[in-house]
């Protein structure tokens, strides 16, 4: 964008017609930069690219009323990085979107009611979505409220726990085009909204039920659902076997059950559950009753069934098997965190199951060798391995995923045996975007130079506490994987600020950790900073080698800086008050850094407006005045203490045996 | 047969439904109901006569006459002469049978006085038949002719229609003290309540054709003692014809379902029932509501009072022979709870029948102070409502309050457009929700009215559910009962959540036009233009 620009004078410029000029900026977005600078251009650029965007994401809610005027066409506005939202402000949307507001997510704001609400929806009559999750303050009244919204079809309302069968009565009477409905964790609600709301909303495709109180009572209403694709009952500890047993139909249409920490759930209730469910295609059955040759049998009529989550279930060989007996095959098989995964089970599952896209076997520790073979003959066009923790997977296992497995694309090797051989085999996987090497203690640059060279799409990189890598890894990485977004290096001890000097040259760079690397100074933060501009989360604890020489230039380069931990970092007061100038940041953890003074703090605080989460240590609550801390608060942020002992770092090869002995005892 | 009863039936409904109207032109405006009414009794009646066995009545009955006394012949050509014309007499002439079956057993009943009353009637009757003859001839002549006309000649026959039907009953009364009681209480027809008396008729129309199996029934059992109540001896008729009609009640009585005869009917008077108090003192007058307080009182008079015998609770005579057990009817004719009502069901103890006769045939006159809206007629009812209203927390935006979430949320699943009302001290700092306060306002008027009509034209408007809603209703006759409200507008209404006591449901017809016909027509009952 920036090079035609400065090939072609602004009058030529002039001549494109508004249609192109919406066809550029339709391509423009990947970087929130690019359409900036679009509109800096010129005034008529700068006039197409208001009247081109659709969505917002303001950053503070006391600028609303001029960026609103400013985007006349906007229809979607995200609020999740306004912590503060008023009644006041919600009215000041309403009046300048009027009907063309179609979508709203307050699932981050705070401080609004149900007259804000009100407001709006009865200005903005074309709203389709609304967010009000985390809305731990709304009560019936907003529910009440949002019920005028006649044309809603997706509703969130996610932790809003004083809303009761009351407002949900009021919605489900008012927005009879409800889709979507999320009432997670809202615990007020009951057989009784629930039912009413499967009764009044026959639009409902999906349904978000976990953690309510709910009981047998609802489900025929929900059941009869004509187009009832996708419902969640995670975590409905009131349904169970005997009161599932009497249901006589199962949903038609379900595509997507979620069914997981249902422990009073067995074979029977799901049986009943199922029952005529042809549609199904994802069962997710986390955390809950074992997996039985009967349970595993009372799902084989499923004819479309293509992906089934386990996780955490207590599985027997048996099960399994009887899984690899389906006739239909399966895409997607999860069994992390499964008691009684072994060799003979997920081999004959795997062996039958050939069009597995995603195997997730995370700590099936009883595994060994003889998976990995099955698997990586049979499940050639595998995109997803995720298997950490496998400690029973010797070395020589991981050649055979490079081997045989070239479409992966999402390798989790964290916590395993692998050494350089096998990183050197994995490195065929040219699709791989999201490798983590957590915790692998063979591997050192060697291998990972030859993951640089051949993963030219790696997008994530995790080498948490994999102590052998070295600058030169990293430099391999940072040359190969031009698009890397999110790297952590924490605890790769021998890492220096030369590593950091190669990552600046990842402009997509948006996540680093460098926990506890001693050997990172300011220089190396410099670097990151001025070349990784889209820098949104840093991770610096226990750099004890970072000091304000390094904030400085931070809080000038790193506009988009959202969230940093500071934790034993060398700052002052100066530094902390350069980075509060970052308009964007919202989230700081700050423990133990000695040279920060209460009057340092409270500065920085109330410089940085957009503050949502702070962690302080404890010792602060009582240095800082009372009311400052209620000021801050009262504009949306969130103070956490916390309490710890200042740590001193043990070595890497030590923290792996006292991670080791704790887990035995 | 049938098919020439039925129309002559109509026409007896139709004329009745005027005669009792002619005493009160201000309800005029209730006839087209009436009628409808009146079909329905046809109806019923025709019912009746499909039974084969009720068929055999007419005939049955006719032996019986001549074995009475000659002087029956005259009472007997009555209905001959007619028949062809107004069925009423007809089925008058089974009621006058009746008496003179009830007559028969009675030695003091003067006959000459009989035939004295029986040949005025007749003269009566024939004049009235000449007056309706002229007014057939009128009408084939002169069509258009004023409504006034009409009107006038309307009031003219059925002013001669009621006094010839209260003579005749007052007849037949005369010769039973038992029976006069229940003239009393047929008697208001005449005053203020002229459409209650409509539901008298049709029990009367039973009655007669009960009252020809009765006659049957009576020959066989012809030694019934004189001195044996009216009220056993209808019990007595009441079994027999349970007996032919055994394929029509299947159901039987609902309730404790004491086979009838089993027990001993009681019926208080209205005075007696509506009384502060029950006992009095012998010496000074005063009333207690309890014999213990009565005892206590008593001491004050004397010494004599005061011994553990005097205040000792009376003995029950019960030791010596076996209680017949106790059951009580209601005063109140047509009530299912009468004991003359074809599905009759005792009340147990008298404290039921007070507070089944105020609650039903009573003003509610007890107002809650809490809320100003609901009413009460027993003041134990509004003494309990006290205690939670206000608590009956779950509101819907129509007004209807619930003392249970769950049938608030029946109700709102049932009807369209009703939501559940958040509470008032929720909502504070909102505008306020304007729908809300109009809503509540409607239902105090509507309230009112229906509590307003329910006095007078409850019967018309539970009749019209009846017609309406011919599957909903169970028993039909039940739905007959005069004044009972709650009957009439609940039939086939079963599965609506109830509020405790009553807010008048017709309140709904105002609220959700169209979504429940039933109830509009209910309500469109105070309004003139609807019916006309």
């Amino acid at each position: 964008m920036k090079k035609q620009k400065s090939v072609e004078g602004s009058s030529s410029l002039v001549h494109l017609t508004e249609e192109i000029l919406f066809a550029i900026l339709d391509y423009l977005h990947g970087n929130p930069l690019d359409k900036k600078s679009f509109s800096l251009t010129c005034k008529s650029f700068k006039a197409v690219e208001s009247r081109h965007r659709k969505t917002l994401k303001p950053l503070r809610s006391e600028l609303l009323t001029t960026i609103l005027n400013r985007y006349p066409y906007v229809t979607h506005i995200d609020l999740s990085l306004c912590p503060c939202i008023t009644d006041n402000s919600l009215t000041v949307i309403s009046i300048v979107c009027k009907s063309t507001l179609r979508s709203i997510d307050l699932s981050r704001s705070r401080f609004f009611s149900h007259v804000g609400l009100s407001n709006l929806v009865m200005n903005c009559s074309s709203l389709v979505e609304v967010d009000l999750s985390n809305g731990t303050e709304l009560t019936d009244s907003a529910a009440a409220a949002i019920a005028e919204a006649k044309n809603l079809e997706r509703l969130w309302l996610a932790r809003c726990k004083l809303i009761s069968d009351i407002g949900i009565g009021c919605i489900a009477v008012g927005c009879r085009k409800l889709r979507l409905v999320s009432l997670k964790w809202c615990l007020g609600v009951s057989d009784l909204g629930v039912g009413l709301l499967a009764v009044k909303c026959k639009e409902i495709r999906s349904l978000d039920l976990s953690y309510l109180p709910i009981t047998k009572r609802c489900l025929p209403s929900i059941l009869q659902l004509q187009n009832l694709e996708d419902l969640v009952l995670v975590g409905c500890l009131g349904i169970d076997d005997d009161g599932l047993a009497t249901l006589k139909q199962g949903c038609k249409s379900l595509e997507t059950l979620d069914m997981s920490s249902c422990p009073n759930v067995g074979r029977v209730g799901l049986s009943s559950l199922i029952n005529g469910a042809q549609c199904l295609r994802q069962l997710i059955l986390a955390y809950g009753s074992p997996v039985t040759l009967a349970l595993a049998d009372s799902l084989q009529k499923l004819p479309k069934l293509q992906s089934i989550k386990l996780d955490g279930c207590l599985v027997t060989c048996c099960g399994l098997k009887a899984i690899g007996n389906w006739c239909v095959s399966l895409k997607e098989l999860s069994l992390s965190k499964c008691l009684g995964v072994t060799d003979e089970g997920l081999s004959s599952l795997v062996t039958n199951h050939k069009d597995l896209r995603k195997i997730d076997i995370t700590c099936c520790r009883k595994i060994t060798h003889v998976s990995v073979v099955n698997f990586t003959n049979s499940c050639t066009s595998l995109s997803s391995l995720r298997m950490e923790s496998c400690s029973l997977v010797p070395k020589e296992a991981f050649i055979l995923i490079g081997q045989h497995c070239h479409f992966l694309e999402e390798l989790d090797l964290t916590d395993n045996e692998i050494d350089n051989e096998g990183l050197k085999s994995i490195s065929r996987c040219s699709k791989l975007s999201s490798l983590k090497l957590g915790i692998c203690l063979n591997i050192t640059d060697e291998g990972l130079i030859h993951v640089g060279m051949c993963c030219p799409k790696l997008i994530e990189l995790d080498l948490y506490r994999s102590v052998g890598i070295t600058d030169s890894g990293i430099a391999a990485i940072a040359c190969g994987c031009h698009g890397l977004e999110m790297i952590n290096i924490a605890y790769c001890e021998k890492i220096t600020d030369s590593s950091l000097r190669s990552l600046s040259k990842c402009s997509k760079l948006n996540t680093l950790e460098s926990r506890g690397c001693p050997r990172i100074s300011s220089v190396g933060l410099v670097a990151i900073a001025v070349g990784c501009k889209q820098l949104s989360k840093l991770d610096i604890k226990k750099c004890y080698n970072i000091n304000d020489a390094g904030m400085l230039p931070l809080a000038h380069f790193s506009q988009n800086l959202r969230q940093i931990n500071l934790s034993y970092c060398s700052i002052t007061d100066v530094g902390l008050l350069a980075l509060a100038s970052i308009s964007c940041l919202q989230s700081m953890t700050i423990l133990h850094s000695r040279d920060l003074t209460p009057n340092g703090l409270a500065a920085a605080f109330l410089v940085c407006g957009g503050l949502t989460k702070v962690k302080l240590h404890a010792s602060f609550k009582t240095l800082l005045p009372q009311p400052f801390l209620e000021h801050i608060e009262s504009r949306g942020c969130v103070f956490q203490w916390r309490d710890k002992e200042f740590q001193v770092e043990v070595d890497p090869k030590g923290w792996k045996l006292q991670l080791q002995d704790t887990s035995e005892f | 047969m049938e098919l020439r009863m039925d129309p002559k039936e109509r026409l007896c409904s139709e004329t009745w439904t005027k005669s009792s109207l002619g005493n009160n032109d201000s309800l005029k405006k209730f006839t087209p109901d009436y009628q409808s009414f009146g079909n329905y009794g046809s109806q019923q009646n025709h019912q009746k006569w499909e039974d084969p066995s009720r068929l055999d009545c007419g005939v049955r009955i006719e032996p019986s006459f001549p074995n009475g006394d000659p002087s029956s012949d005259p009472s007997s050509s009555i209905p001959c002469n007619l028949g062809d014309q107004i069925k009423i007499p007809d089925q008058l002439g089974g009621q006058m049978k009746e008496a003179f079956v009830k007559a028969t057993r009675l030695q003091d009943w003067d006959p000459r006085a009989m035939l004295t009353n029986l040949s005025f009637l007749e003269q009566k009757i024939h004049q009235l038949r000449d007056l309706v003859n002229l007014v057939i001839g009128q009408e084939n002549r002169v069509l258009g002719r004023p409504d006034e006309l009409v009107a006038q000649q309307q009031q003219l026959v059925t002013a001669d229609l009621t006094s010839i039907i209260v003579q005749l009953i007052s007849t037949a009364g005369s010769l039973l003290p038992s029976v006069k009681h229940n003239i009393s209480a047929v008697n208001p027809f005449v005053d203020q309540h002229g459409q209650l008396g409509l539901s008298d008729n049709l029990q009367l129309n039973n009655g007669g054709s009960k009252v020809s199996d009765h006659s049957d029934q009576m020959e066989l059992t012809g030694n019934s003692s004189a001195e044996q109540n009216y009220a056993d001896q209808h019990n007595l008729c009441g079994s027999s014809i349970k007996e032919n009609e055994v394929k029509d009640d299947e159901d039987g009585g609902e309730g404790e379902n004491l086979p009838p005869g089993s027990y001993e009917v009681l019926q208080l008077e209205k005075e007696e029932i509506l009384a502060p108090h029950t006992h009095f003192c012998m010496i000074c007058g005063k009333g207690f509501k309890r014999d213990a307080n009565l005892r206590m009182h008593m001491r004050g008079h004397g010494d004599e009072y005061k011994t553990p015998a005097a205040l000792a609770r009376p003995n029950k005579e019960s030791s010596s022979e076996p209680m017949l057990i106790k059951r009580y009817s209601c005063p109140y004719t047509g009530c299912k709870r009468n004991k003359d009502h074809k599905k009759f069901q005792p009340l147990k103890t008298i404290l039921c029948v007070k507070n089944h006769y105020k609650r039903t045939h009573c003003d509610k006159s007890y107002i809650c102070s809490r809320c100003n809206t609901k009413k009460f007629s027993v003041i134990a009812d509004l003494k309990t409502h006290e205690k939670h209203c206000g608590r009956d927390k779950w509101l819907c935006s129509c007004g209807t309050t619930f003392s249970r979430k769950d049938k608030l949320f029946g109700h709102i699943a049932l009807f369209q457009g009703h939501t559940p009302a958040i509470p008032l001290d929720e909502t504070k700092g909102l505008s306020g929700p304007p729908e809300l306060g109009e809503c509540n306002e409607a239902i105090n008027g509507v309230g009112r009215t229906g509590f307003n009509f329910s006095s007078i034209t409850s019967s018309e408007s539970g009749l019209q559910n009846v017609v309406d809603l011919k599957g909903g209703a169970d028993d039909p006759n039940g739905y007959f009962t005069p004044l009972n409200f709650d009957a009439c507008n609940f039939g086939g209404f079963h599965e609506f959540p109830r509020p405790p006591f009553e807010i008048p449901e017709s309140s709904f017809s105002f609220l959700i036009p169209g979504s429940c016909n039933y109830i509009r027509k209910t309500g469109g009952g105070t309004d003139d233009n609807d019916l006309d």
